[in-house]
């Protein structure tokens, strides 16, 4: 049987901080596979907040993963986004304890603010909102998340406000 | 005499963000002499105390936690591990969080005692996406006691080896799930696995592993300083022992997480987060996170324990208590559930994937005055066929609530059907259509 021959256009390496970030876990896992997660975690932040087909074969290649496996993989978790973000990603929680509380005003302020739609890019290119399950915080309700950062006890005021300061 | 916290000794019980406390602080405080104490004694001793003390896992299941450490095998020559169940995401939930954010070495320390006890030399914490900080201020904490010989080559100088790691996961409930967790680890989509063999056996890798809960861990210190009977006093009875954290949130003046004997009541529980908001009258509560069934007001007096809880018809999960007052749509608030379990369903098993959509549908047409009157009873032969028919507990998750819904508070449902809208003062809070599904 002949071989296969792979006729796909080479990848471009991976960037050299996603590649040396990946190298210096390897040392804590059993698998290359258990690498995953962080790798597309590190390659996330690298591409600045959402991960183009480039980054996610890139990791499938520096894994020695399937490609159609990190697909999966992707889309199963929440954090990680196959299309453009905004520079900031605005995660509003909507479950029940906000929503006691006026979370989903909070939601509807931010995208009235921003003049979007859940999971659009503001016109500027700042912003992305999305109301999101609980994140944990209940006894700051109603509350968002912005990048990494919870902002707790909103008003749609407040929150219009936080989103202002954002560069 | 007045409770003293014990988990949250060390910490205000503030619940922004704080300046943690460091190595220095928490060895001044007797912090790691558990830790001294667990390897002076031996790996046989500490799962006999920590048995002894009674402690049940505080993540949701209430799982005696030694008895699931001696299920892992004795040999020696075998990989295993620890996983420390970080990805705290049942809504209502955020006293991990705090232990995390304000305590992280009292968190290391039990794991590390846990280690010792089952002969693992790694441990994983996996901590959900979402909490970034606190990933950092567990990352800076092990940092610490790797550079004070805590952790490492040779724990407190004994020659017990242990490498911790803090493994972030990605936005899924499920991967709180025990399987889903190790099926995430492992780099895969969280969908957990057939049982058996149960982790203990077959566990991260293949190899046998424990899983426990942040707050389980964090008691394990403090059993071994100051003994299993000191613990086992502590409590409603035998059955349910140890200091316990509750997460309140909702119609509450004072959401926040507080610390009571493990027991207490919502009675108890309200009188220190000062009530219901504004004053108004209680309607009902979760007393155990969203999969929890719903109580009326009139059980705000059972303790809030394993036994007594599940004696209620309710349970205590991960008691995470959302309050609700005489204005709130209890339709409403149980569709919202709903949809957020048809969003977790990792969708291997029909009875969770349909069963969370068509939950979500059929109560979606309900609030939005689409409801027909076979519906309560519709709700009650789908949850029937969604109970203990799947490979994990969601979808047992989901019947808790509805099922609870039809159960507990049938003529709210009626009165939406028989009128045709929701009944109740309308609240914006809920988000303006509650949809159908389609």
């Amino acid at each position: 049987m002949s071989e296969i021959k792979d006729t796909r256009p080479a990848l471009p390496p991976l960037p050299d901080d996603v590649r040396s970030a990946i190298t210096e876990l390897r040392r804590h896992y059993p698998t290359e596979e258990a690498l995953l997660l962080p790798a597309l975690h590190f390659a996330q932040k690298h591409w600045g907040g959402w991960l183009p087909e480039e980054a996610i074969l890139g990791v499938a290649d520096e894994l020695n993963l399937a490609p159609a496996k990190v697909f999966g993989v992707i889309t199963f978790y929440d954090l990680f986004h196959q299309s453009p973000v905004g520079r900031h990603r605005v995660r509003v929680c909507t479950n029940l304890s906000c929503a006691l509380r006026g979370g989903n005003e909070i939601l509807e302020a931010v995208k009235k603010h921003l003049n979007v739609a859940e999971n659009e890019v503001s016109a500027d290119g700042r912003c992305s909102v999305v109301g999101f399950e609980c994140l944990g915080a209940c006894e700051q309700a109603p509350m968002m998340m912005v990048d990494d950062d919870y902002h707790p006890h909103l008003t749609p005021d407040s929150a219009s406000r936080i989103l202002e300061e954002l560069d | 005499m007045a409770f003293e916290a014990v988990l949250l000794r060390r910490s205000s019980g503030a619940t922004a963000l704080e300046v943690p406390v460091g190595l220095k602080e928490y060895r001044a405080d007797g912090g790691y002499e558990g830790l001294e104490k667990a390897l002076s004694v031996g790996p046989e001793e500490v799962i006999e105390e920590v048995k002894a003390s009674g402690l049940r896992g505080r993540g949701g299941a209430g799982f005696p936690a030694a008895v699931k450490w001696s299920f892992i095998p004795k040999s020696d020559n075998k990989p295993k591990y620890l996983v420390c169940n970080a990805d705290e995401s049942e809504p209502g939930t955020f006293k991990d969080r705090l232990l995390i954010e304000t305590d992280p070495h009292q968190l290391i320390e039990g794991c590390a005692i846990c280690c010792y006890a089952v002969g693992a030399h790694t441990c994983y914490i996996y901590i959900r996406g979402e909490y970034v900080r606190q990933a950092e201020i567990l990352e800076t904490a092990i940092r610490q006691a790797y550079d004070a010989g805590v952790l490492g080559d040779s724990v407190l100088k004994s020659g017990f080896k242990l490498d911790m790691r803090v493994h972030r996961g990605a936005g899924a409930y499920i991967c709180g799930e025990e399987t889903g967790m190790l099926e995430s680890l492992e780099g895969r989509r969280g969908q957990p696995r057939v049982k058996p063999p149960f982790p203990a056996i077959v566990g991260a890798f293949g190899a046998p592993t424990v899983i426990n809960n942040v707050e389980t861990l964090c008691n394990v210190p403090h059993i071994m300083t100051r003994g299993a009977d000191w613990f086992s006093e502590i409590g409603t009875d035998e059955r349910n022992t140890g200091p316990k954290l509750y997460c309140i949130s909702g119609h509450v003046e004072r959401p926040g997480v507080y610390e009571f004997p493990i027991g207490v009541t919502l009675n108890g529980l309200l009188e220190a987060a000062g009530g219901v908001l504004g004053g108004r009258p209680l309607k009902a509560f979760i007393p155990g996170g969203a999969s929890a069934p719903i109580l009326s007001a009139e059980q705000s007096h059972v303790p809030m324990d394993f036994d007594s809880l599940a004696k209620a018809g309710s349970m205590l999960g991960s008691a995470a208590v959302v309050v609700m007052d005489d204005t709130t749509c209890l339709v409403r608030a149980v569709y919202r559930l709903a949809k957020f379990f048809a969003h977790e369903s990792c969708g291997q098993c029909t009875p969770c994937r349909e069963g969370t959509n068509w939950s979500q549908m059929v109560l979606g047409r309900i609030e939005s005055g689409n409801g027909r009157p076979e519906d309560p009873e519709l709700l009650l032969r789908m949850t029937g066929n969604m109970s203990g028919t799947a490979l994990c507990a969601l979808s047992d998750a989901c019947v808790g609530p509805v099922r609870s819904l039809v159960q507990n508070f049938r003529p709210e449902i009626e009165e939406h059907i028989t009128s045709g809208r929701c009944p109740l003062p309308y609240r914006s809070v809920f988000g303006k259509t509650a949809g159908t599904g389609h």
